[in-house]
Formats: structure tokens, C-alpha cells, sequence
């Protein structure tokens, strides 16, 4: 590549969409500094037309002039990767939030980009094999301790073919700065690597050996998702719902209970609000597994609404690229992005501008396209050494007038592996989760068996159905079986598919609780032949075993008080 | 002295476009015309093109007439100076007050960095049982009220403003009819509460560009006060006027439209205004309650919609209440559990037996015979319309939780109530 310093000038701009021209080459999404009096504005090419380049500004383009001058950079918008990343906040463009606001206060200053790791701040390196020994891109090739993980320094992912260990350095202290590994390629020529590698975002990393089948449940301990709409290690699920249904909370809950090594939180385009109470709690809360606190196996990137619009779509893609990182030292990994409708937004108001034709509801027409190649991102891959890691990614959509109709939720929808649909009669029922289980779906296998999740998908519709019937020839016309069902279908939904987020037994329940509450709600309740003398009798008698079970819920697993209450309910049932 | 520009080469709509050097984006100009002076707001530039948004409206522009830029953005004073005082929407005085020019500071701020925000947890109480009670009103909360057109979501506001506990009022009127901007100042002053206001207001006679700066100069005043360690609540009605302004003039730029004729990006220009509301760690807050008219009572149109997205909850007001189902409060839980160890029970059990009311009122309806349970709700749910739901109650919450105890006292049993014995033990009123 040319290393001649290539430069142009503003000719146009419209709000975040500035056009530049230059005599020079120009690279598609390559980043662009524009020069306005003593600040940079990054930037990124987004489309090339004669010799004028249209820029998407990630800054506000306040006061901009035409005339100001603009430096191609040849670089495509990259990350840094390597340790120091865990229990950080990033802005959509990787930049330290705490250490912007030690900077520059209460504001957001445009043009001010902090290295996102500190070069300075030395690690304990060990390394892990020797000079000689033969490595692919992304071996290992030596580890730090970050937090709780030993982090894997690997060799760069952008170089290809064999490469040879021609030099390793010894255990000891290192910076980011200092390189560890000299690595000989096929062709001979010699590469350093550091602690740190940097990586564009938009491009998957893919130094793995193969991509396998998501086939091992993610355990986010929330009933109604792990029981009836299980997510896999390495799948993709989308959860659409109206204003209100409860989206954030489902996904901070998520967030602190999912059986995963990390979990990246993407808050695109949301309340900063909400972002703030992540950040402010999660170092107080404990993760039971580690007894450390949560946000060591976290990292924020954020991108809130009021911030600019250009970077909302970074935000998603450092997430993923970050995500990815960490998979490759065999670490399974979920991502969270809040919300994909505010990025697809984001899409829209860029098209507009390059006066693109627009396609159903404005939004463009590789609208799709976009979508699908984020969400295969996610995955579970087998990696050189033979370990596996995974990214799983799960993202909320915010339709329009809560219409699951609207292009983002249909384009979404043919991509991913789980739809955990969130339903405003429910959540104004206050039945929470509010996903709705007569149109969610999952594609992947859960833990519970299979005939047991079968019969559970039966009795909620065979339910729904009996109530929506009742409500047109009454209670009265009802035959008592299908009342029964009736019953069984409100009693299985209010015990077992909500859950009380405020309780701290119910908040969360682990794999082996499920397995074994369902079985006993599917051998007692939903298989039982049930005789009832009549309808009033069949109503007290469920009301009884809810309230039993609400207890049952409320108490520790596998304590005296659960157990008593299991004999309990099991004492109620004889004879029924 | 600026450059001036006499080659205006088009006119459509409120924006011109003039061929000018060196100019901004969003810088402004100034017009003069056979009328007077306008300001106007650079929108596109292309090379030596600038098209500029005329606040006052291009009516009477000819094309000689002279544009010269200032080169700076919007400005708008700030400070103490500010209080008492009535500005149109470009700053300029309504009242027979001094022009300001002290303390200029830019509307168009940058955003608040997150980690310099913090969790609120304080109470705002507005005297309004239906909120203070059922729906509490948190500082640096953004919340719009929803209503159709006809229902008294100014004089709510002009209430709870006039009530609150808060240092700084600002009051930005968008589309207000004249009477109504005169009903908030009267409302106001009656309280003694003018003192600590500054009104900004576009009304419905005014040019319909200037309407889209009066939330940004509102909340840019609001911020200035903030920063000062002053907890300052700002009043934004009739935000779906805004809304409809960025309509016009995007139809106008020729933008393709993206629902029933909206701007594609109307959940960030929303966005962008809601976001100011703040609690900043180590300064003051902003608080932002809204008026949000639903056309049509349809909350899935586009504003409503947008907007319950960005904020913290909605007051539903309907039938001249504040309906209790389809209002929330989202951060109601941060302060509402540390109030009275009574108010969350009072709270979730009023609620639920008035949600039994409402089942019996329709099955009444249908002509259903009443239990005596359904005659005791019917009761209830008449007291509780009567003195808990009208917006002429105004007591403070502890009284309107005691009013709570007396009326289910009234009406049920203990036990029929759910709440737990400990408190009906403390509180519950022993019939004679």
C-alpha cells in the first residue's frame, strides 16, 4: 500500500453525511479524519462516486465548513484486542467512557479518542510453547492472568499459513507495547506479536479450525427460555416486543444469570439511564460461580440514543468483533445487544442521505443482508489446539407500534435459531417473563425431555383455547375435562413460566431444579386423570396447589423448606 | 463585520438557499427583509450552496434581500438573569424585559458521558395521589404525559410545576394556544412560583420553524442551571407539535419519509431532546415531563410510539384522570420502597381491586347479577374515582396513603385485601 499521506477536501455535508474529494485512490470503508480547526472527526467511506467520497461521521458535524480538509487513513475501523478489556465501558468506537469523563468532564467531547487499552500497564506473561515449535494464526502462544481468566495471547490473526516460533519471551512482565513473539511465515518472513493485536471490526475473525452445530443448551436459569424455548451455546435468539413489555430487564436479568464465561452488553441506541444501572451495580453484585463480582466477566460497549447515530452502528460490531476475541481462547461467550432496531435505524437515516432507494417502512433494501452476516457471527468453533469456544449472540428488536409485521423483526426472525416474542397482553397481565409461548420458538434442544416439553406446548394451547372459548359460551357450556385443561394450562403458566424477578430463590433457577420441577409437574399435573365432583371443586383444588407451588418457588433448592413443601403438595394430590 | 450575501437562488418552503463561503453546519445567519430581521439555521451544504431554515418563515423573502452569517451557532443566554423572564423560541424577549446576551451558551450541547450519570432516587412530590402514590415522579426522570387533544394536560402540568419540589422551572411551549401560555403564567404566579421560571414559547400563530428550537434552548437553559447544583424540572407541551414541525420541514429538504410521513429519524431527534434529562453526579438534575396528544387516542402512531420507547414511563390521562392502567412509572421502584413501609402494599392492593371493580363494572354492564363482593367493589371503585383518582385531590402522599387505609378499611374485610397482617396490625382502622 502506498504510504504517500492522501488528503481532500470537504465539498459537501449534510448532517452526519459529509462529502469529501480527492485526487488520490480511495478505499470502501476505509476511515477518514476530517480537519476542523484543532479537532479530528473520525469517519468512515461508505460510498465512492468519481472522485468524491461520501463519509458516515461518527461526530456531531457541528460548525463544519466546506473547504475543511480531510486525511484517508487506508485502515478500516478496528479494536484493539488483548487483556485489559474485561469490566470495562466502551463507547461504539472502543473508546474508555471512565477515562473520557477523567478527561473532559460531564460531556461527550467530539474528536477526543483514548487508546482503549493502557500500553502501559505491564501483565504477567507465561509462555506457552517454544522457539521451533509450529503454530497457525490464533495459537496460543502464551497467557496473562486478566481478572479471573487466563487470558490467551495469541499469534496475530491477519497473518496466514504455518508459522514458526523463532523467538519467545521468557516469563515476566510485559506491556502492550513490548513485543513477546517473533513468527517466522511460510514465505520467511519474520512478524512480531505483542499483547495486544488490533482487528477490523466488520470483518469476522475466523482463526479457528472449524465451525461446528450449536448443540449444548446456554443456561440462562429464567424457566420459561431454558424449559420451553431453549438457546444453544453458539445460536442466536431475538426477543421483539412492544415499549414496556420488559425487553432490558429480560436482558439484564440474562445478563447476570446465564451459565457463560463472558457476557458482553451492547446498549445500542437506548436509555443511558438503564446503561447506568448496569454499570453502577454490576460491581456489586457477586457472581455466585466466580465470587467475584460480575462486571470482571463483563464489557459494555455503549452507545446510548442521545449519542451520535454513526456509531450506533459500530457499537454492535465492536461488540461481536470483542466477543469473538474472546472465543478464541476456547471461552464460551454471550452477547447482548440492546437494541437492533435502533442500529437498522440508524441504517435508514444513512440511506436516506445517499438518497438510496428506500425500501418497505424507508428502510434499506440490504437491510436483510446486514442482519443475517451480524447474527452468523455467533457460533461455536473448534479451534486449532482442539478446544471449543462459542459466541452466542441475542438481541432485542423494538418494532414499530409493537408489530412484529415490520421489516427489522421479519428480517431478524429468518436468521436466528430462537423467538422469544414478548406480548403486551401479557406483560399488562403482569405475567412475567412476558414472552408470549403461543408464538415463541426455538430451534435448538433444551435439557428437558422432549415429550415433557411436547406436552408442555400442548397444555398452553389446549388452555388458550378452552378460555378464549369460554368467554363466548361461558363457563357453563364448558365440558369439566376441558376445564380441567383450562386449569392445568393457567396452573403450569403461573408456577412454572413466570418468575419473580424480586424474589431471590425464584430470580434464577438452575438446570438441575428445572429438570426436576418439570418432571414432577409433568408425572403429577399435566399426565394425571384427574376426578373432580364438579368445576367450583376442580378451581379451589388448583388454587391450593398454585399457592403451594408459589411457596415451593420461593424456597431454596434442595432445602428443608422445599422439601416439606414438595411433601406437601405431593400429600394433595393423593387421592385425586 | 460579517460578510453579506445578496444571491439568494431558491426559495421553497421556510428554507432558502444562498451561495455563500466559508459557513458552518447549523451556523446561523440573519436575514433582513423588507419585514424585518430573521435568524436562520444552515441544514445542507453543498460547495458553495447553503441552505439555511428560516426561523421566522420564508414569507416575503425576495431574493436581493441580504443574508449575513455570524458565525456561531444557536446561542441562547443562561443564568440567573434568566429567571421570571418570557422568550419566543429564538430567545428573544415576549415580556418588556432587557434583551440578554450574558452567559451565551450553544443549544446544541454534546451528550452527557454515561459513567457521569447517577441511579435517581429521589422522590418529586406533586401532591397527585395517582402519581405521588401509585406512580411516583422520580428527579431526572423523562416522562411524557399521553393524551388526546381536550383533556387538561396543561393545566396537570401547570399543577404539578407549580407544586414541585424543584429550584428551577422551565416551561417550553410548542404550538401553545395564546391562552394557554397565558394560563401557565397566571397558574404559576398565583403559586409565587414565576419567580423561579423562565418560559419559552412558540405558539400556534408563530412560524412553525421556530417551534423546533424551543426544546433544545429550553433544555440548554435547563443544563446551565443543572450544572449550577440547581434541580431544575422542564415542561415540554405539546412535544407531538415538534414532532410534526420536523415533519414539514423534512418534507420540505425532500427526505423520504418513513412512517405515515415521519422522518426516518425521529426516534433520535426525540431521543436526542428526552436524553437531557439527568442526574449528575456531584451537580443537579433535569427533569423532563412532557405532553405528548395521541391522534386519534392511538398509542401505536409514531410519536407515542417513539416516545415510549426513549422514555421512563407515560401518565395516561383520559377522561380527565390519570388512568391507572396504561400509566407507569419505570423508575417508580428506586424510591417508592424507602417512602412508608405501607406505600408498595397500598399501592399493588389498591390497584388490584380497582382492576376487580373494573370487571364488575363490565359485568354489570351486561347485566350480570352482583355478588355481595362485586357490591363491595362497586363501592370501592366509587370512592376510590372520587377521592383518590380526581386530579382536584391534592393532599401529600402520607396523607393519601392514610386516605388509602381508611377507604379499604371501609369497604373490606382484612383478609379480602391480601395485604400482609404486620402492616394491617399497624394501620388498618378498626370499625366502631
Amino acid at each position: 500500500m502506498l504510504k504517500q499521506k492522501r488528503i481532500g477536501r470537504v465539498i459537501k455535508i449534510n448532517a452526519n453525511m459529509v462529502t469529501a474529494e480527492t485526487d488520490a485512490f480511495m478505499t470502501q470503508n476505509e476511515v477518514v479524519y476530517i480537519l476542523h480547526e484543532q479537532e479530528r472527526l473520525k469517519s468512515e467511506v461508505i460510498r465512492i462516486r468519481g472522485n468524491a467520497a461520501q463519509l458516515q461521521v461518527y461526530e456531531s458535524t457541528q460548525g463544519l465548513k466546506v473547504g475543511d480538509e480531510v486525511e484517508f487513513t487506508g485502515e478500516l475501523l478496528c479494536v484493539e484486542l488483548g487483556p485489559g478489556l474485561l469490566g470495562q465501558i466502551f463507547d461504539g468506537l472502543q473508546n474508555p467512557l471512565p477515562r473520557l469523563a477523567e478527561q473532559c468532564g460531564f460531556f461527550l467531547k467530539r474528536g477526543v479518542y483514548i487508546d482503549s487499552l493502557d500500553d502501559n500497564t505491564e501483565w504477567d506473561f507465561t509462555p506457552a510453547v517454544k522457539e521451533g515449535s509450529l503454530l497457525m494464526p490464533g495459537s496460543t502462544l502464551g497467557s496473562v492472568k486478566e481478572k479471573i481468566f487466563k487470558h490467551s495471547i495469541m499469534a496475530p490473526f491477519n497473518l496466514s499459513g504455518r508459522l514458526e516460533a523463532v523467538n519467545i519471551a521468557k516469563s515476566g512482565k510485559y506491556n502492550l507495547k513490548q513485543a513477546i513473539a517473533k513468527l517466522k511465515d511460510s514465505s520467511g518472513k519474520i512478524h512480531e506479536a505483542f499483547l495486544k493485536q488490533i482487528w477490523p471490526v466488520k470483518i469476522p475473525i475466523k482463526a479457528y479450525a472449524e465451525k461446528l452445530k450449536p448443540t449444548e443448551p446456554l443456561v440462562t436459569k429464567m424457566r420459561l427460555i431454558d424449559s420451553l424455548f431453549p438457546v444453544a451455546k453458539g445460536g442466536t435468539y431475538c426477543i421483539p416486543g412492544p415499549f414496556g413489555a420488559g425487553k432490558t430487564v429480560l436482558q439484564q436479568l440474562t445478563s447476570r444469570h446465564a451459565e457463560v464465561d463472558i457476557v458482553i452488553i451492547a446498549a445500542c441506541g437506548e436509555r443511558a439511564g438503564e446503561v447506568v444501572e448496569t454499570l453502577k451495580t454490576f460491581p456489586k453484585i457477586t457472581d455466585p460461580r466466580t465470587g467475584k463480582p460480575l462486571s470482571d466477566r463483563t464489557v459494555i460497549i455503549c452507545n446510548t440514543s442521545s449519542m451520535p447515530v454513526a456509531a450506533r452502528e459500530s457499537s454492535v460490531y465492536t461488540a461481536v468483533t470483542i466477543a469473538e476475541y474472546y472465543r478464541q481462547m476456547g471461552l464460551n461467550v454471550l452477547l447482548l445487544a440492546d437494541s437492533t432496531s435502533r442500529w437498522a435505524q440508524a441504517m435508514r437515516e444513512m440511506s436516506g442521505r445517499l438518497e438510496e432507494i428506500p425500501g418497505e417502512e424507508a428502510f434499506p433494501a440490504y437491510l436483510g443482508s446486514r442482519i443475517a452476516s451480524f447474527y452468523e457471527r455467533a457460533g461455536t468453533v473448534k479451534l486449532h489446539d482442539g478446544q471449543t469456544g462459542s459466541v452466542t449472540i441475542g438481541g432485542t428488536v423494538s418494532p414499530a407500534g409493537g408489530n412484529f409485521e415490520e421489516p427489522v423483526t421479519q428480517a431478524t426472525l429468518k436468521v436466528v435459531g430462537a423467538f422469544h416474542g414478548l406480548s403486551r397482553e401479557r406483560s399488562d397481565a403482569r405475567r412475567y417473563p412476558a414472552i408470549d409461548p403461543l408464538i415463541s420458538w426455538s430451534k435448538y434442544k433444551g435439557f428437558i425431555n422432549e415429550t415433557h416439553m411436547a406436552e408442555g406446548h400442548r397444555i398452553l394451547k389446549k388452555s388458550h383455547d378452552v378460555s378464549q372459548m369460554m368467554k363466548v359460551i361461558g363457563e357453563e357450556g364448558t365440558s369439566i375435562n376441558d376445564y380441567i385443561d383450562f386449569l392445568r394450562g393457567e396452573f403450569f403458566d403461573f408456577v412454572y413460566l413466570q418468575q419473580n424477578a424480586f424474589d431471590k430463590a425464584d430470580e434464577a433457577t438452575i438446570r438441575e431444579r428445572q429438570e426436576y420441577v418439570f418432571n414432577f409437574i409433568y408425572e403429577n399435573i399435566l399426565k394425571k386423570e384427574f376426578d373432580f365432583k364438579d368445576k367450583e371443586h376442580a378451581l379451589k383444588f388448583f388454587q391450593k396447589l398454585r399457592q403451594l407451588f408459589k411457596g415451593l418457588n420461593s424456597a431454596e433448592w434442595e432445602s428443608k423448606e422445599f422439601k416439606a413443601i414438595e411433601a406437601e403438595i405431593s400429600a394433595s394430590l393423593q387421592g385425586r | 463585520m460579517n460578510k453579506v450575501y445578496t444571491n439568494i437562488i431558491e426559495i421553497a418552503g421556510d428554507v432558502i438557499t444562498v451561495e455563500a463561503e466559508g459557513v458552518g453546519f447549523s451556523e446561523i445567519a440573519e436575514i433582513t427583509t423588507a419585514r424585518g430581521k430573521s435568524l436562520a439555521q444552515a441544514i445542507r451544504l453543498d460547495n458553495k450552496k447553503v441552505s439555511l431554515q428560516v426561523f421566522t418563515g420564508s414569507k416575503g423573502i425576495s431574493t436581493g434581500d441580504k443574508v449575513r452569517f455570524l458565525g456561531h451557532p444557536m446561542m441562547v443566554s443562561s443564568g440567573n438573569d434568566l429567571l421570571g423572564r418570557i422568550f419566543n423560541a429564538s430567545g428573544e424577549p415576549m415580556d418588556r424585559g432587557p434583551h440578554l446576551s450574558e452567559n451565551m451558551v450553544d443549544i446544541g450541547s454534546p451528550s452527557v458521558n454515561p459513567v457521569k450519570r447517577i441511579i435517581p432516587d429521589k422522590m418529586i412530590r406533586t401532591g397527585i395521589p395517582m402519581i405521588d402514590v401509585f406512580n411516583s415522579l422520580v428527579e431526572s426522570q423523562k416522562l411524557p404525559i399521553f393524551s388526546i387533544a381536550g383533556e387538561p394536560y396543561n393545566e396537570l402540568l401547570a399543577r404539578i410545576a407549580a407544586q414541585a419540589e424543584v429550584d428551577i422551572i422551565i416551561l417550553g411551549g410548542m404550538g401553545l394556544k395564546y391562552d394557554d401560555y397565558l394560563f401557565f403564567r397566571d397558574t404559576l404566579a398565583k403559586h409565587g412560583a414565576l419567580s423561579r421560571c423562565v418560559f419559552f414559547i412558540h405558539t400556534a400563530a408563530d412560524p412553525v420553524v421556530e417551534c423546533l428550537l424551543v426544546p433544545d434552548i429550553s433544555l440548554a437553559v435547563a443544563e446551565q442551571f443543572a450544572l449550577a447544583g440547581k434541580r431544575v424540572l422542564a415542561l415540554l407541551t405539546d412535544m407531538t407539535n415538534f414532532c410534526d414541525a420536523l415533519k414539514e420541514i423534512s418534507i420540505t429538504m425532500e427526505q423520504v419519509p418513513s412512517n405515515r410521513g415521519y422522518p426516518g429519524d425521529l426516534y433520535s431527534q426525540l431521543a436526542a431532546r428526552y436524553e437531557k434529562a439527568v442526574d449528575f453526579d456531584t451537580a443537579g438534575s433535569i427533569t423532563i415531563l412532557a405532553a405528548t396528544t395521541m391522534p386519534g387516542d392511538d398509542v401505536t402512531h409514531p410519536v407515542p410510539d417513539n416516545t415510549g420507547y426513549i422514555t421512563e414511563g407515560q401518565f395516561y390521562l383520559k377522561n380527565k384522570v390519570i388512568e391507572p392502567f396504561g400509566s407507569l412509572s419505570r423508575l417508580k421502584q428506586q424510591v417508592n420502597g424507602k417512602t412508608r413501609d405501607d406505600h408498595r402494599a397500598i399501592m399493588d392492593t389498591m390497584i388490584q381491586l380497582f382492576a376487580s371493580y373494573r370487571e364488575t363494572l363490565e359485568k354489570q354492564s351486561m347485566g350480570f347479577q352482583m355478588s355481595n363482593w362485586d357490591k363491595k367493589l362497586l363501592n370501592y371503585g366509587r370512592r376510590f374515582e372520587n377521592e383518590m383518582m380526581s386530579l382536584s385531590v391534592n393532599i401529600p402522599l402520607e396523607k393519601a396513603l392514610d386516605l388509602g387505609w381508611q377507604i379499604l378499611s371501609s369497604c373490606f374485610e382484612p383478609e379480602e385485601t391480601g395485604i400482609k397482617k404486620s402492616l394491617i396490625e399497624k394501620y388498618w382502622h378498626v370499625k366502631d
